[in-house]
């Protein structure tokens, strides 16, 4: 699987640079953010890979690296029984990244959960709205300058 | 209250409307479940057979706030939970007390983080904390116990009629686009 895998990808992308890792068991692509639809549809269409259940959609924040965030999703394969890690790279001034929710249903919550959390933008995403957080909340919380205590008054208590 | 001995003997007795009213009201506290997390398992444990909170006179939980004179805050209270805690404490009727069930409830517990208000006395009036994570079934019991003694000690001028308002006028001041 993973031989079928490298050479489909590295035949049909002849632009894009992938990145194979393999770590904890998984095989984990690292590759440009702005191939990320493409690849996605890709892998989730292709005879033979058929990646069709999208996980979970994540992020990193590496606080002080010149990539700060790394957004990553984990799908699997429902047909082969494979699990696959995509990292892609995401930089502070240009923080987003387009949204495979258009390709898995399922990546609309877990994408609106990295921008509530990392404040990283989903674009052409249907519906981009905080998911945990008070809509008014002006922060990202799980980024590394966020204090863990929040700041005070951020979030309104009710009067006693 | 060993009224039976009294009544057999004389045929009636003598007290005070105070505490007849206390009486009464400490006899039958009927408590609000809020339950928001694990303390909630222990708060419907206490109302089974094993502990029958019914023994106190508790044993009406009512799912509705307008019907209830004790709220059970049995979880953990995050911020946005915190708007809906305080409106449905809003909607019950005067005289009213507050449990703050387990450490979470009470402190912020082991959430000590952002998201989680760090005890509800910060918006609640608090009558009785109860300690532990979760505290047993008998921990809670003791905490209505002592309520009951609390409530035991009130006299009716304790509880006057509270100024009107309009549920339009504290749903305004609740929403959470406001303060």
């Amino acid at each position: 699987m993973k031989e079928l895998l490298k050479d489909k990808l590295t035949g049909q992308f002849t632009t894009v640079q992938f990145e194979f890792i393999e770590q904890f068991d998984e095989l984990t692509l690292k590759f440009d953010k702005s191939a990320i639809v493409n690849v996605c549809a890709f892998l989730k269409d292709e005879d033979g890979l058929k990646f069709n259940f999208c996980e979970d959609v994540t992020a990193i924040d590496w606080a002080t690296r010149k990539n700060r965030f790394t957004v990553v999703y984990h799908i699997f394969s429902m047909e082969n029984k494979f699990r696959l890690c995509l990292k892609v790279d995401v930089d502070e001034s240009e923080c987003s990244v387009e949204s495979v929710s258009s390709i898995w249903k399922a990546a609309n919550w877990a994408e609106r959960e990295a921008y509530d959390m990392y404040g990283i933008i989903f674009l052409n995403h249907p519906d981009l709205r905080r998911m945990y957080m008070p809509e008014e909340f002006e922060y990202h919380p799980l980024r590394k300058e966020y204090p863990l205590m929040g700041i005070p008054g951020a979030i309104p208590l009710p009067k006693k | 209250m060993g009224l039976e001995s009294k009544l057999i003997n004389d045929g009636f007795f003598t007290t005070t409307v105070d505490a007849m009213a206390a009486w009464a009201r400490e006899s039958s506290v009927w408590p609000m479940p809020m339950g928001i997390s694990c303390c909630a398992i222990e708060m419907m444990a206490s109302g089974d057979p094993k502990y029958d909170i019914s023994r106190f006179g508790s044993e009406v939980m009512r799912f509705t706030p307008r019907q209830c004179d004790l709220m059970i805050v049995a979880g953990t209270v995050t911020y946005k939970m915190a708007h809906v805690v305080k409106k449905i404490f809003d909607q019950m009727p005067e005289p009213k007390w507050v449990i703050a069930m387990g450490a979470c409830t009470s402190t912020g517990g082991m959430y000590r983080s952002y998201n989680v208000v760090q005890g509800i006395d910060q918006f609640l009036p608090v009558d009785i904390y109860a300690a532990g994570c979760p505290p047993r079934p008998e921990n809670l019991l003791n905490a209505l116990m002592q309520i009951q003694d609390k409530i035991g000690k009130t006299r009716v001028k304790d509880f006057p009629d509270p100024p009107h308002t309009s549920i339009d006028e504290k749903q305004g001041e609740l929403s959470l686009s406001k303060n």
